[in-house]
């Protein structure tokens, strides 16, 4: 039984490093409706510049707080400058573009700061915590925490703020948005912005467990796109708990289906997701839309 | 009729295009040789999953450089093209092609990942081009019989398992082993050698095997699987990046095992601090070369006179990365193979020389591990000695273990 | 001479240009004009689903895999001769493709790319767990064909002109499928998919079968290029692959075939291009490169000759001093 229990932490753990991640890909999907590919790359150049502060000398938290300012800008500028172009492209196009930020980031950053990993902080003490026999490391509980957190802030903002309603309905009606007088071009700058900040947060939580590298994020974008598929590319809470249930399951699996085990793990997390998908055509916790014909 | 003229002379200017792409032959009679050059190819992963690796290519170049600067060999200056192949076998086959066709390089040396040097294994013996010091540890690059041209370089990856399976049956014969390994070729190799050098004794040994691919991000639940085993000797191949969350996963569930750790991640800056001095207290390796963080080697001259040469020819190298030790010596053992080649750098004479190092000492090898090659032996370093961490340094100990005399 | 004599005369000379060209490059450079055609094959077949069919593909890598194991496996462990493996892979992935097809039915846009990705990053996990098969990680090194019934021609010269008549083969049939009543029905599911239904196209059958098509082509292409490359392994096949040949799909213009022959060059050359351009960053050139195709030809380069060619005919039309014919008066 304290396996079990063991293993659908560690799950919750690296579960929540997708939730993040993928919370990140949701926001520019749901602020843009494009998947932006770069994603990742953004969050590990922003984590670099963290990096790089605290390399300076800087305390962590002032360093955090710098880096989520410099994303934010980054996040407003990139959709403004490079994305502004092709806004009206087919989706495909824009795709491209997006994959040209991802080749042009993880290069950048390996020119600057060489592809040798580099060991990274965590805020969170480095000893675990002990609960009878169970042990969770206190890195894990934080970051599963600051991903709640950042999803409730989500949650508010795009429900209860006039801001968010905006960005809604800029995503969703540009036409009539405009007509009501909203700035549709700089709403998603914005929609970039945040979720420049989210991928940046992201890669400050998953940095210390994954060791900072400028392909750190590759690995984990796949299966934050995973986590994002299962939970519906429109909830952000059923992303989170995709997250989750992506994590915990893939533990279960690589420990008592014994003919599987560990050697086949990732295909079992991705069969999972298609199962899902087939019952569910837009995840589990997705909207399902209506085409008017 | 105006669209066919023009569409016929398009076609032309392609048909010329064409023809001016074919090279012209170079009179010379060496291939990648000039009275005043030596060309040498190589390819390394600077882009994608594996471009750590890259910086091996770099430090390659920059000692190529300071020969240079020292005069060269031969009389000759050495002309160090290196390609990015990704680790992508495809494009390994493109740019060795483009090396050894389109370049006409004397010789290929130290490319990197043993997939892509299996694509290109056949190739260089059917071109007959010296493929020397190939940087990957697998076994297969040892077979002069039938790949004549082909030359590995460090002690490989089977021997390594071998050597820490023949420590674990004479110090823990009753021992129940937990092993995690690297879901690819690297991991397996190792798996093999261990499980080979336990003999008979692995099925009954052995209580647990996990994987994990390069692409997960944490190998936590595999680390408290192995602990439910019930394992009390831990075999652990992983790389740098996983070898520091296996440490410090075993550390905070309290687990301590006779632990040990693979070569590959022996380094104290990369692996054995960031998971924490402590924990990595009584971890075993078998090393070959000086680990450069080991506080041991800091007055050591050869060590010095490494710093001394990074820090001049590649200051952007980083002071703490072995693979930047690995790859100096490497690059050094070339340059004793090109000194002893005389005058004649036929691709011939090239694999005679590489083939007929004696006892050849690299100042950044452990002391007693030496350099040999022969026709028939295209292993250079088959020596290892086993290390424990005493929570500040590589304590070496026992005897140095000689695959070749083990034969 | 009308236009579709013009058509078939520029391709004809087009033709007689590739088959020249083994006797003018040396082998390197026809190794990789060979990758090139392999590549328009897999690309091809990618823009008949993603393209012409709207279905979006991210994960057409995993089909070229199949077709390259398939070809190696039965090369390596059954003897066959490479010839026969070619359309085996190619039947196989009809088959797998189709089937996937069935339940991608109900996935749309996005949530189907990401389906097709999974399904992607799962084949070298798959392929390094029937290690007995497929040689695991290690992977399997196989043997190059040379010329048959003593031709004079080097194994790069033959696999050149195999891989080309492939090319024409498929590129042939495709274009006829593309063209008529077939491909105007894959087209109208793509652009209004209610109203096709509703026009009494079986649209469910059509994109399954789309589906298996599309994937039998990317499998044909990886099966070439288990020969052309004479070497297999999981490595060789990884998510970036299908990314890349989306890439090629998009550059080159995506509801169009003459495209893909234009994308599998962009993919092929534009990267060593990159290289050369810049030691320190050569992806991050490429990523340039492909931020800027997309500004100045979103619709591919094909697209972007498509819409020159319109344009010049507009203003032949405007310039010509054609005389009006007025209605009586």
């Amino acid at each position: 039984m304290d396996i079990f229990v063991q293993q659908v932490v560690s799950g919750l753990a690296t579960g929540s490093i997708y939730a993040s991640v993928a919370l990140a890909l949701v926001m520019i999907y749901q602020a843009t409706d494009v998947v932006n590919f770069g994603q990742g790359s953004m969050a590990m150049f922003a984590t670099y510049i963290c990096w790089a502060m605290l390399n300076a000398g800087m305390p962590y938290w002032g360093a955090f707080v710098a880096t989520l300012v410099i994303a934010f800008v980054g996040g407003v500028a990139v959709e403004r400058i490079v994305l502004r172009p092709v806004e009206n492209a087919p989706i495909l196009s824009i795709v491209i573009v997006t994959l040209g930020l991802f080749v042009i980031f993880t290069s950048i950053a390996g020119w600057i700061w060489t592809y040798v990993q580099k060991p990274f902080p965590s805020p969170f003490p480095s000893k675990p915590l002990k609960v009878g026999n169970i042990f969770f490391g206190a890195h894990d509980v934080g970051q599963i925490g600051v991903t709640l957190i950042v999803l409730v802030c989500i949650y508010l903002f795009f429900r209860f703020t006039p801001l968010g309603l905006a960005m809604r309905a800029a995503a969703h009606n540009p036409v009539s948005s405009r007509l009501c007088g909203i700035r549709v071009g700089w709403m998603l700058a914005l929609g970039w912005g945040l979720a420049s900040v989210f991928g940046a947060v992201a890669g400050m939580l998953v940095a210390p467990v994954l060791t900072l590298d400028p392909n750190m994020m590759g690995g984990v974008q796949l299966y934050a796109f995973a986590a994002a598929t299962l939970g519906g590319f429109t909830s952000p809470g059923g992303v989170v708990l995709g997250g989750f249930i992506v994590g915990i399951v893939e533990n279960l699996v690589g420990t008592y289906v014994s003919f599987i085990g560990t050697e086949l793990k990732l295909t079992v997390a991705l069969a999972m997701i298609i199962v899902v998908l087939l019952v569910k055509p837009t995840g589990l916790f997705g909207t399902t839309i209506v085409k008017r014909v | 009729m105006v669209f066919t003229r023009k569409l016929l002379s398009l076609f032309l200017a392609v048909g010329l295009a064409g023809v001016t792409l074919a090279p012209v032959v170079s009179a010379q009679t060496v291939v990648g040789v000039t009275a005043t050059e030596i060309k040498i190819g190589n390819t390394n992963p600077y882009s994608g999953p594996a471009s750590a690796y890259g910086t091996i290519g770099k430090v390659i170049g920059a000692y190529f450089k300071k020969v240079n600067d020292e005069g060269g060999v031969g009389g000759r200056k050495i002309n160090y093209i290196s390609y990015d192949d990704g680790y992508a076998p495809p494009k390994t086959v493109e740019m060795v092609r483009k090396l050894v066709e389109s370049d006409q390089v004397a010789v290929l040396f130290q490319t990197l990942g043993t997939p892509p040097n299996s694509a290109i294994h056949k190739y260089m013996n059917q071109q007959k081009v010296p493929h020397l010091f190939v940087a990957t540890g697998a076994t297969k690059w040892n077979d002069p019989k039938n790949f004549p041209w082909t030359m590995g370089f460090q002690p490989n990856y089977q021997t390594e398992g071998r050597v820490y399976a023949s420590d674990v049956l004479k110090k823990h014969p009753d021992a129940k082993v937990g092993i995690l390994y690297q879901n690819d070729d690297y991991g397996k190799d190792y798996l093999k050698g261990f499980e080979d050098g336990l003999g008979d004794a692995a099925k009954k040994m052995i209580v647990m095997k996990q994987s994990y691919e390069v692409t997960d991000p944490t190998i936590d639940s595999q680390i408290v699987n192995l602990k439910n085993s019930g394992a009390t000797v831990f075999f652990n191949v992983t790389i740098p990046k996983f070898a520091v969350q296996a440490i410090k996963k075993a550390h905070d569930i309290g687990w301590k095992p006779v632990h040990y750790l693979n070569n590959v991640s022996s380094s104290l800056a990369t692996v054995l601090k960031p998971a924490g001095l402590e924990a990595s207290k009584d971890l075993i390796t078998a090393l070959y070369m000086k680990e450069v963080t080991d506080p041991q080697w800091r007055n050591d001259k050869a060590f010095t006179d490494w710093v001394a040469f990074m820090k001049k020819y590649y200051p952007d190298g980083a002071l703490d990365d072995q693979s930047n030790a690995y790859g100096y010596n490497v690059a050094m053992l070339m340059t004793i193979v090109l000194k002893q080649c005389g005058n004649d750098f036929s691709r011939e004479n090239l694999m005679k020389q590489a083939a007929n190092l004696k006892n050849v000492e690299l100042p950044l090898l452990l002391p007693g591990i030496k350099v040999n090659t022969s026709p028939t032996d295209h292993a250079p370093i088959e020596q290892e000695q086993l290390a424990r961490f005493t929570g500040e340094k590589w304590d070496l100990y026992g005897e140095i273990f000689d695959a070749f005399r083990k034969q | 001479m009308d236009a579709r004599a013009r058509r078939t005369l520029a391709i004809l000379a087009l033709l007689a240009v590739a088959c020249s060209l083994p006797f003018m490059l040396t082998n390197f450079r026809l190794f990789q004009f060979t990758q090139v055609y392999v590549y328009a094959i897999a690309i091809l077949g990618l823009n008949m689903l993603t393209g012409y069919n709207g279905q979006f593909s991210l994960g057409h890598g995993a089909f070229y895999a199949i077709g390259a194991y398939v070809s190696a496996i039965m090369m390596d462990k059954w003897n066959v001769h490479y010839a026969w493996t070619i359309p085996v892979a190619g039947v196989l992935c009809l088959i797998v493709g189709f089937l996937f097809g069935l339940p991608a039915l109900r996935l749309e846009g996005l949530y189907l790319a990401l389906a097709t990705f999974s399904l992607a990053l799962a084949v070298p996990q798959i392929l390094k767990y029937f290690e007995h098969w497929t040689g695991g990680s290690q992977g399997l090194v196989l043997s190059k064909p040379t010329a048959p019934f003593g031709l004079p021609l080097n194994p790069d010269q033959w696999l050149y002109f195999l891989t080309l008549g492939v090319l024409i083969v498929l590129f042939w049939l495709g274009a006829n499928l593309l063209r008529g009543r077939v491909g105007r029905a894959i087209v109208a599911i793509r652009d209004n998919h209610i109203a096709a239904e509703a026009m009494g196209v079986n649209t469910s059958l059509y994109k399954s079968l789309v589906f298996g098509v599309s994937a039998a082509y990317t499998g044909v292409a990886g099966a070439l290029s288990a020969s052309v490359v004479a070497y297999v392994a999981p490595d060789s096949f990884d998510a970036f692959l299908s990314v890349t040949l989306l890439i090629g799909s998009v550059i080159g213009g995506l509801a169009s075939i003459s495209g893909a022959v234009l994308g599998a060059m962009f993919i092929q050359f534009i990267p060593n291009w990159a290289q050369d351009i810049s030691k320190a960053a050569p992806w991050a050139i490429f990523g340039v490169f492909l931020i800027v195709f997309m500004y100045v030809m979103p619709f591919g380069i094909a697209g972007a000759i498509r819409l020159l060619w319109i344009r010049m005919q507009r203003s032949r039309v405007a310039l010509s001093p054609k005389p009006r014919e007025t209605a009586a008066t």
